[in-house]
Order: structure tokens, then sequence, then C-alpha cells
């Protein structure tokens, strides 16, 4: 082995590593744990990546990329492809004349998410082939091979990663150098492309017949392999479990999944035959074994008890084992909280003052829930703080009623709290409502990504910048303030007082950098004056 | 299979917990092992406890050490030694502040690579490895302040 060009990549960079050697031409995604870093690193390899206002628009961005004959590739965690789900459907039935790779990943345990959905499910219903990487180096090398299975049958393919695919870093060995990618060039397919129903049901059918092609080929396909142990025990795996498998039972035959949807289901009816027991070793969801038994193929599936949070190697050894007795709890750590200086401190003890039932949403301001606050009353997903906000007001009485705000920061104000601001203008409750838009600059709880409000793209350089309350005051709201929230000052708090006495419409944009990222902030400031300074071109 | 070598890494969201593993990770890579290292991110940000993990050996499998059987722990907050003190099998060496002279480090931030230090008095990889990676783990200019945090870390143990 060459010593010198083994890496050391975490999932995130080896898929990046790969897109950038795959001649991919454009990478798009909303930042969201765990799958930030894959555009980050593209970004730093050279790579075109952007981040987009949520993932639906990531997602179409991709697609009309992958029209266009290029290879695009969208990157989310699991619960933004519920976002992006829409256009994912339709593009199973457009197809592409590109390459199109679809990056879902997932979080199972939920070390950074709202809930443990499974989408490998998606793969299912929108009727998309997956490949499920098991570390860094099967995430470089099945991307390449996603390239390759999505120009030979023109369709997106799901590639599902988990955390702690995403996150662990394993050796990579990196490929021979590959062929330049096709050259973009739109041909004109009106009949693939344009969704009509006359067409869409003949691209429904188109669909069905490329995955059964797909089904044939994966029974012979490279990406599944079986490592021959005893005949006593066989394992069917997938994914990280995969490897937890491996020291779990080092003895056992494994029949290891790589290409998971749609399934080999002779290979795996020919490896549960060769074994006297077979058992299902896979992470969330029974999906593997779900689709198997469906088959008419026999084998055993984990005990419910294992379907929540992550496996390791000792839960699967307790699932072989036949394990049902309780698990020993892990020592609580500290929780994550608030920083001690984060000026938002100050709302949340305004809010909790004032007994606000407070519509809540997602990022780091979600921590305002935890003591000494306990000021955050729901978080459903991104941007639900107005909808629900707003449902709560119309149906409480006026007393409760009027405590009701909706709080939201400002990255996902932009993702999908939008279209809830334009609820409230045209559905306004009869006791008004409360915006609080917490606008610290950034990104903040992924880590610090740019976002359409921050005038600056993924790579921090300039852009158009989005203007909050141009956009808020645009759309007819007449009360909009815009202040600092500072440590020991009470002008937060009388504002809040006023605007929940008002009985109108208002938005309070409480507007300071997160001060994590302060110092870095004011040098892109900077460099955006610069630029400013410098003579536009004219209007044509 | 061949004996892995497994480390736990802990402590608060800002004390380099990650940055510690990455050296790690990289010094046994360089020394020619499998490794595979393996870290919660998100929240741990925000001050909350984080662990890291770090297997090296001839052929690594779950990036995870599995429960009980931390050969190393090492913990850079005091409070964190008893949650985390279940990794550690029967045996395993624990490594806290302790370990170090804190008036001594060139600065407090420091902690995680002298830690690092007292953990390279037990394991075979040699001082020159150590070095180049912590060369290349840090800006330059942070050099010579982890070079010195390293090497009083790494004398403590010895002569303990």
């Amino acid at each position: 082995m060459n010593e010198s060009e083994r890496k050391l990549l975490s999932g995130d960079e080896a898929v990046a590593l790969a897109a950038r050697e795959a001649g991919v031409a454009l990478g798009a995604g909303y930042p969201g744990t765990p799958s930030t870093e894959i555009l980050e690193s593209f970004s730093e390899l050279g790579g075109h990546a952007q981040w987009s206002p949520n993932e639906k628009v990531a997602l179409e961005v991709a697609i009309g990329a992958a029209f266009g004959g290029a290879r695009a590739i969208a990157t989310m965690k699991h619960v933004g492809l519920n976002v992006a789900s829409d256009p994912l459907f339709t593009a199973a039935y457009t197809g592409v004349s590109g390459a199109l790779i679809v990056v879902s990943a997932d979080d199972p345990g939920m070390a950074s998410s709202q809930n443990e959905q499974d989408n490998r499910r998606y793969a299912v219903a929108a009727a998309l082939p997956m490949l499920e990487p098991s570390d860094s180096q099967e995430a470089y090398d099945f991307f390449f091979a996603a390239i390759d299975i999505s120009e030979r049958w023109k369709t997106p393919v799901l590639l599902r990663m988990t955390t702690r695919v995403c996150h662990s870093y394993t050796v990579v060995q990196p490929g021979a150098a590959r062929g330049p990618a096709p050259a973009p060039n739109f041909q004109r397919d009106i009949k693939s492309r344009v969704m009509i129903p006359a067409y869409a049901r003949a691209a429904h059918r188109k669909l069905r017949q490329k995955l059964s092609e797909m089904q044939a080929w994966n029974e012979s396909c490279p990406l599944n392999r079986v490592v021959r142990g005893s005949q006593m025990l066989g394992i069917i795996t997938s994914g990280v479990s995969f490897v937890h498998a491996r020291e779990a039972a080092p003895e056992a035959s494994v029949l290891k999944l790589g290409f998971t949807h749609p399934l080999p289901m002779k290979l795996i009816a020919d490896f549960a035959k060769s074994v006297v027991r077979c058992v299902v070793v896979e992470e969330g969801d029974p999906y593997l074994v779900d689709a198997i038994r469906a088959a008419g193929i026999q084998v055993e599936s984990k005990a419910d008890m294992y379907r929540f949070g992550e496996l390791d190697v000792t839960r699967v050894r307790r699932i072989l084992d036949y394990d049902l007795s309780p698990e020993p709890p892990k020592p609580a750590g500290r929780p994550p909280q608030l920083c001690d200086a984060c000026q938002y401190r100050v709302v949340f003890e305004a809010l909790r003052k004032k007994d606000c039932i407070v519509a809540g949403d997602i990022g780091c301001y979600t921590l305002g829930v935890l003591q000494p606050f306990e000021a955050i009353d729901s978080c459903v997903c991104m941007g639900a703080s107005l909808g629900v906000g707003l449902g709560l007001r119309h149906v409480l009485p006026a007393e409760q009623a009027k405590r009701v705000v909706s709080v939201i920061g400002d990255s996902t104000f932009v993702h999908s709290g939008i279209s809830g601001l334009i609820e409230m203008v045209y559905n306004p409750p009869p006791s008004g409502h409360v915006l609080i838009i917490l606008d610290n600059s950034t990104t903040a709880m992924t880590g610090h990504q740019e976002h359409p409000g921050t005038g600056r793209k993924l790579n921090h350089e300039p852009t158009g910048k989005l203007v909050i309350e141009d956009l808020v005051r645009a759309m007819g709201v007449r009360r909009v303030y815009v202040m600092e929230p500072h440590a020991g000052s009470d002008e937060f708090a009388r504002l809040l007082t006023e605007c929940l006495e008002c009985n109108d419409l208002s938005v309070i944009i409480a507007r300071r950098p997160c001060i994590l990222i302060a110092k870095q902030l004011k040098q892109y400031e900077q460099q955006r004056c610069e630029c400013d300074a410098a003579p536009t071109p004219a209007a044509p | 299979m061949s004996k892995v070598t497994n480390v736990i890494v802990a402590g608060l969201g800002g004390q380099g917990v990650l940055k510690g593993t990455d050296i790690l990770a990289e010094v046994a890579l360089r020394a020619g092992y499998d490794v595979k290292k393996s870290e919660i991110k998100g929240m741990s940000q925000r001050g909350g406890s984080v662990t890291g993990d770090v297997r090296f050996g001839d052929e690594v499998f779950s990036p995870m050490v599995p429960a009980a059987q931390a050969d190393y722990l090492l913990v850079l907050e005091p409070t964190q030694v008893e949650p985390n003190r279940h990794w550690l099998r029967p045996g395993g060496r624990l490594i806290t502040p302790d370990a170090v002279d804190a008036g001594a480090l060139p600065h407090k931030r420091t902690l995680n690579v002298a830690l690092l230090g007292a953990l390279s008095a037990h394991l075979p990889m040699s001082e020159d490895q150590w070095l180049a990676s912590l060369r290349a783990g840090f800006d330059e200019s942070f050099f010579e302040g982890n070079k010195q945090a390293f090497l009083i870390g790494r004398a403590g143990q010895k002569t303990s």
C-alpha cells in the first residue's frame, strides 16, 4: 500500500473528495448535522458549492443542473429530505440527463435532531436506487458507483448515510484518476421533463421498468458482498451496522448489502439458505427485515427495543444473544446550554418573566427550553414557530392567546419562516401576534454557516443580501422593530410588553452577531465594504 | 482479530476534545495502523459534554469503543471523570488534568495536548511521529507552545 496516499477522512469529506474527482459541477444543500461538512469540504477542494435557502430549493437547483447534463449533488440531513421530498418524488419520474446524487444524512439516536426517521423509506416511496456506505472508504467508492448508476439509468440516486458514517474518520485510499465528466449541454426532452398527467403516466411506467432492471443488475452487483464464516450464524446487514456486526460476531457469515434499494432478493434468499440461523442486523426501522420477509425469506429480526437509538458492538451482541434485559442507562453528561455570554439570554429571561407561551423553532435558541429559562413551549420542525404560534392564538381563550409569541432564528426564518409570516399577515388572529426573529447573522447551531440574510456565500464571499426587515415590511407588517439585545438592558423587555399589549401584528428583530464568531464577522463585513466600494456594472 | 487499542477523550465543548482525537488519530495513521475516530458534533459546541473515540490496530471494525473496553480514558475536565469512568476496561488507565502541572503549561488551552503527552508515554508511537502530527494539526504559530505542553505531559508520566 502506498502509505503517502492513505488519508484519514470523515465520511462527509470522503463524499466531497469523490464528488470533486468525479467532476461534479454543482453541489447545493442546506446546513444540517451530520451532512454539513460535505459541501464545506467540496468547496475547500475547489468545487462549486452553495447553500440554498432550504433543502427543497437546493434539490431543485441540483435537478436543474442534472437536466442540463451536469453531474450534481444535493446534501441535507434526514429531516431536510422531508422539505425536499416534493421535487424528489417527481425527479424520480423525470429522471436526469447528467447525474444527480441526493445525500440523506440520517441521525439515528438523535445526536442533534428532532426525530430519528429512517430515510431508507424514501427510496421505496419515491422509487429511487439507494446506496448505503459503511465507512469513509465506501462513502468514497460508492459515490462513483452512484454516479455510474445515475448515468446508466438516468435516475437520481439516494446516497443514504448516518451520523456515524458521516462523522467517523476512517482510512481512505483514493482511487486512480478518472476521465472528465460529460460537458453540460441542454437537450430538449419535453415528454421526459414536463410532468403533465399525460406524460407523467408514461414516466411512471418507465420508472418501474428502470427499477426492475436495476434489481436484476443488483443481484450480481459488487456493492454487495459476502464474508464467508460459520454456517451456523449468518448476518444480513448494511451501513454502519456492518462494522459493528463484524466485531460483535467475527465468526459469523455476513451478507453486507451496499445497494439497498431495490434489494437483490435472490442473493438474499441464497445467503439465508446457506446458514442455519440468519439474523438481520440493521439500525433504525425494520426496513430490510420487512422487505426480506415480504419476499417469503425466513430471517430473524432484532427485538423492538433495538429500534431506538444507534446500534453499537454491545447492542449487536445483545441482539444476537436474544438479550431483552434492560440496557444500563448511560451516565448523564452535562447537556448543552446557551453560551454564558449569549445575547439571547435576555430574550428568554423576558419571555419567562412575562409568562409567554412560546412557539419555538430549530437552532441554538431551542436551548432556551432548558433551565434556567424553560421558555420554549414547542419545537416541531424548521419554520413551525410561525404556524404553531398562530394556531394557538386562533383557538386559545383571550387571556392565554395574548401571551403567545413565535421565536425563530435568522437562518431558519429564511429557510421556511417566510411562508409562515405570509400566513400571519393573511390570517391574522384577533389578538394579533408577536414574532421575534433572533438574528445573529449566521447559522450558529450547525457550526456557523452563511445564509441569504448574511449577504455572503458558502465560501464567505460577498453576494446579494436579503434584508429581513425590508422583507417583513414589504409583506405588510406595520410594527417592525430592529433592536440590539444586551445583558443588563431592559430594552427588549419593554418592547416585548408593548408588542404583547397592542393587539396588532408585530415583528421584533433582535439583531446582534453570535459572540462565537463576532471577530470573524467583522472581517467579512470589512471585505464586503471594500467590495461595495468597487464600481458596479451599469444596468443594461 | 488482533489487538486494537481503544482511547476515549472526554471533556466539555470548547476544551479541544476533538482536536485531541484528531492528533491521536493522525499519529496512529502516520505509524501505519488502521485507525478509526468517532465523534458526535452539533450540540457539542454549546458547552455540553463531548467525547471522542479513537481506535487503532491492524484492523479496526466499529468506529465506536465498545462499553467498558477503553484502554485509556483522557478527561480534560474534572467533572467529566465520573460520567465517563464506565468506558474504562478493568485495568484501563485514567489520565486526568492531575497528570500535569497546570502552572507549567505555556497556556491553559494546551491542556489537551499535555494530556496527549501523558498518554504518549504508554503508546508505541515515536516522539517524532507525535511532534509531526502536532505540527500538521495546528497553525504553525501554535507549534512551539503545543510541543512544550506535549513534552511536559510526556515527561510527567515517565518519571511517575
